[in-house]
C-alpha cells in the first residue's frame, strides 16, 4: 500500500491551469506540449493556456501534420519531434572546464550550470518508459552521468494516459502503453464527453499527493472513472502499427547476416534523424573547445548518432563503413543487444523514428521483413 | 570521481619507435585508484581531447603509471609530444583486466602484435614477479619491421635472463635482421606449451587477434582461456556514450579484455 492518498480526483480545465501555477509556485520549470512552427513541441509553459487545446496530429511514416480538431482536447495528439530527453539529456552540455597556468599546471573542474527543477506535464506512457530506460543507461550502471542524474532526480513527472494513439504508434506491442501504472508523480487521463471536458488525476508519489492536495479537486465520480478506463482500453485497440509478436531479441541475434539489411540500406539516407528523435537513443560524442589565449579549455558533450561514419572511427577508418552495417547496428542495438547491456528493450513504440524518417522507413515493417526472412 | 581528469605530470619519456612514445606519469596531487594489468585510462591532452590508452606499466613508486602511445591522430600526437614536466589529465581505471590469476598452475602464453605489446607489458611483469605460480612463460611478439618493435631492450633482457621464452617476428625484415619473418601465428608452432593447460593473452590488430585465436583453438587451447584485448572508438569510458559497442558488449565496461568464447561470434561478423 502506498503511504499517500491515491484516490482519483477530477480536475477541470481551470484546475489544470491551477496545477501549472502550483508547480511554478513550487519553483519548478513547467515543460509541456505547445504548438510552434507547425508542430506540437515541448517547451517551457507559463500557463496552461499554451497547451495545444483543439489541436491534433496526423502521422504517417515520413509525414507529420497538425490538424484542427472538432473538440477542445488538449492532449489528443501523438508524439512530436522532441522527447523529454531534450531536457533530461540535452543535445549539448558542458562537462568540465580546464585552465592552464603560466607554469603549465592544470586545473580541471566539473562545470555545469545549475540544473532546473523540472515539472514535465503530459508525459506519454511510451515516454515514461523511455525515461525509465534512460535512467538505467545513464544513471543505473557503475558510473552515473552526473548532469542527467541531477536533472532526473529533481524532475516531477505528470504522466498522461493515451486516449488517441496515432497512425505510427505501437506501444501496445512493446508493452509500454496506453495506460500507466507506475513511475509518475501524477497521472492524468483526459475525458471529453457530454458531461464536459475534465481530467481524471491520481497521485503516484508523496510529492504528487502533496501537489494534488493543493488543488481544489472533486473526488472522482464513477462515470468519469469508467469513461477514462474504457477510453484508454479502447486506445489499445487503435494502434496504427504493431511489432511482430515474437522474441525480437532472438530475431535480432539471428539476423546479422540477413539480406534485408541491403534492402533497407538502399533506402536509408544514414541521416540519423531516427536516433535524434528516439526518446531512448543516448549516444554522445565530445568536443574540446579552447579560447583565444589557448589556456582555457572546455569539454562539451553532444548527441551523436551511430549513423555517422565517424561514430565507429578507429585509426585506419570506420568499423561500420556501410549504411547496411550502421542501420543494422541501430536496429539490433535497439531491439536486441540493449537487453544484454541495460536489461530491457530500447524501443518503447512511440513511432517517432517512422514519422521523422525523411524516406519513411518503418521500423515495424523492417522487423516484420526480418522475421519473414528468418522463417522462410 | 571519474568524470573529471586528474592532473598527472610526465616524469620520463622514451621514444620507442618513430611514431611511438612511452610516458611515465605521476600524480601532481591526488592519485587515481590502482590500475590492474589490462585496464585503461582516458588520457587528456589539454585543449585537444581525450583518448583511451591501456596502461603499459604500473609502478609502485609514487603511484606512477606508464602509457605507450602511438601517434595516429590529433590527441595521440599531442600526448606523444608531451615533454617531461608537462601535465596531462587522467581518468580511470576503466575496464576489465587480463586476470593473470586465471593461468595459475598452468602455462602463460602472451601473443602481441605491434602496439598490442604495450597492454601486455604489465601482465608480463606480473607473471615474472609471480614466478612459481605459473609454469612456462612464452612471449611471442610481431612487429611490422625490426625498427617498429617495442621495448626491444627489455625483450632482450627477458630472453637473456631466460625466465621466459621470447620469440619475435617481423613482417618486413631490414638489413641485419636474422630473426623470423612473417605472421606472429607462425611462432605458435615453435612455442613450447601444453594447450590444455595454457592461458593465452592476446593483443594486436583485430585481424591478428582473430588469426591467433583461431590457431590457438586448433592447437587445443580452450576458448575461455584465450583472453583478448579489443579496441573500439571511445568517448566517455563510463558506459554512456555508446561508441565502444561490439554487439552486446560495451568495451569500456565489458572489455577491453574479454574471453574469446564470448567474442568469437562477434568478431566473425563483418562491420559489427
Amino acid at each position: 500500500m502506498a503511504d499517500y492518498d491515491t484516490t482519483p480526483a477530477v480536475l477541470d480545465r481551470a484546475g489544470l491551469a491551477a496545477l501549472v501555477r502550483v508547480l511554478a509556485g513550487r519553483g519548478r520549470t513547467v515543460v509541456g506540449p505547445t504548438v510552434r512552427d507547425g508542430a506540437i513541441v515541448l517547451a517551457e509553459l507559463d500557463s496552461a493556456d499554451q497547451l495545444p487545446w483543439g489541436w491534433g496530429t496526423e502521422l504517417e511514416a515520413g509525414r507529420y501534420r497538425l490538424r484542427r480538431r472538432d473538440d477542445e482536447a488538449g492532449f489528443a495528439h501523438s508524439a512530436g519531434p522532441q522527447s523529454w530527453k531534450t531536457f533530461l539529456h540535452p543535445a549539448r552540455e558542458r562537462q568540465w572546464s580546464a585552465d592552464r597556468d603560466p607554469d603549465g599546471q592544470l586545473t580541471i573542474v566539473p562545470d555545469r550550470p545549475e540544473q532546473p527543477a523540472y515539472a514535465f506535464l503530459g508525459v506519454r506512457p511510451c515516454d515514461l518508459r523511455a525515461i525509465a530506460i534512460q535512467d538505467r543507461v545513464l544513471a543505473g550502471g557503475h558510473f552515473a552521468d552526473d548532469g542527467y542524474r541531477t536533472r532526473r532526480s529533481g524532475a516531477f513527472l505528470i504522466a498522461l494516459e493515451c486516449t488517441e494513439p496515432g497512425g505510427t504508434c505501437f506501444c501496445v506491442s512493446m508493452g509500454s502503453g496506453p495506460g500507466v501504472e507506475a513511475g509518475y508523480d501524477l497521472a492524468l487521463t483526459e475525458v471529453l464527453d457530454d458531461d464536459g471536458h475534465r481530467f481524471l488525476i491520481r497521485a503516484g508519489s508523496p510529492e504528487g499527493a502533496e501537489v494534488l492536495a493543493e488543488l481544489s479537486t472533486d473526488r472522482a465520480d464513477e462515470a468519469t472513472v469508467t469513461t477514462a478506463r474504457t477510453t484508454v482500453a479502447a486506445a489499445a485497440e487503435h494502434m496504427g502499427r504493431a511489432m511482430p509478436p515474437m522474441d525480437l531479441r532472438a530475431l535480432m541475434g539471428d539476423s546479422l547476416d540477413a539480406e534485408r539489411w541491403d534492402d533497407v540500406a538502399a533506402r536509408c539516407l544514414s541521416c540519423g534523424n531516427c536516433t535524434l528523435v528516439c526518446p531512448t537513443c543516448f549516444c554522445t560524442t565530445t568536443e574540446e573547445i579552447t579560447d583565444l589565449t589557448g589556456d582555457h579549455a572546455e569539454r562539451w558533450q553532444s548527441w551523436d548518432t551511430c549513423f555517422d561514419l565517424d561514430f565507429s572511427l578507429l585509426h585506419g577508418g570506420p568499423v561500420r563503413s556501410s549504411t547496411r552495417s550502421r542501420y543494422r547496428q541501430w536496429l539490433t542495438h535497439k531491439l536486441g543487444t540493449w537487453h544484454e547491456q541495460f536489461g530491457s528493450s530500447g524501443c518503447v513504440g512511440c513511432g517517432r523514428c517512422l514519422v521523422w524518417c525523411p524516406v519513411g522507413i518503418d521500423i515495424t515493417e523492417e522487423v516484420a521483413a526480418l522475421a519473414e526472412e528468418a522463417t522462410s | 570521481m571519474t568524470e573529471v581528469p586528474v592532473p598527472y605530470q610526465v616524469v620520463r619519456r622514451s621514444q620507442e619507435t618513430t611514431d611511438t612514445t612511452t610516458l611515465v606519469v605521476e600524480p601532481v596531487a591526488r592519485a587515481l585508484p590502482p590500475f590492474r594489468p589490462g585496464q585503461f585510462a582516458m588520457i587528456y591532452a589539454f585543449g585537444v581531447g581525450e583518448i583511451p590508452v591501456s596502461v603499459s606499466g604500473i609502478l609502485d613508486h609514487r603511484h606512477r603509471l606508464a602509457h605507450t602511445v602511438r601517434a595516429v591522430g590529433a590527441v595521440s600526437a599531442a600526448v606523444c609530444a608531451a615533454a617531461e614536466g608537462q601535465e596531462l589529465g587522467l581518468r580511470g581505471p576503466f575496464g576489465t583486466g587480463w586476470e593473470l590469476e586465471r593461468a595459475a598452475g598452468g602455462d602463460v602464453l602472451v601473443v602481441a602484435g605491434g602496439i598490442g605489446l604495450a597492454p601486455l607489458r604489465p601482465l608480463i611483469r606480473a607473471a615474472l614477479a609471480g614466478a612459481g605460480r605459473y609454469r612456462r612463460l612464452n612471449l611471442l611478439a610481431g612487429a611490422r619491421t625490426p625498427d617498429d618493435l617495442l621495448y626491444a631492450d627489455e625483450l632482450r633482457c627477458l630472453a637473456d635472463a631466460a625466465p621466459a621464452h621470447v620469440a619475435v617476428t617481423v613482417d618486413r625484415p631490414g638489413h641485419g635482421w636474422l630473426g623470423s619473418v612473417g605472421m606472429v601465428t607462425q611462432l605458435l608452432n615453435r612455442a613450447d606449451f601444453a594447450p590444455g593447460e595454457t592461458t593465452a593473452f592476446v593483443c594486436g590488430p583485430e585481424a591478428m587477434i582473430r588469426a591467433t585465436a583461431r590457431d590457438l583453438r586448433h592447437r587445443g587451447v580452450p576458448a575461455d582461456r584465450i583472453r583478448v584485448s579489443l579496441e573500439r572508438n571511445m568517448r566517455c569510458a563510463t558506459g554512456h556514450c555508446g561508441h565502444c559497442q561490439l554487439g552486446p558488449l560495451l568495451l569500456c565496461r565489458d572489455g577491453p579484455v574479454a574471453g574469446y568464447d564470448r567474442v568469437a561470434p562477434l568478431l566473425a561478423v563483418r562491420e559489427l
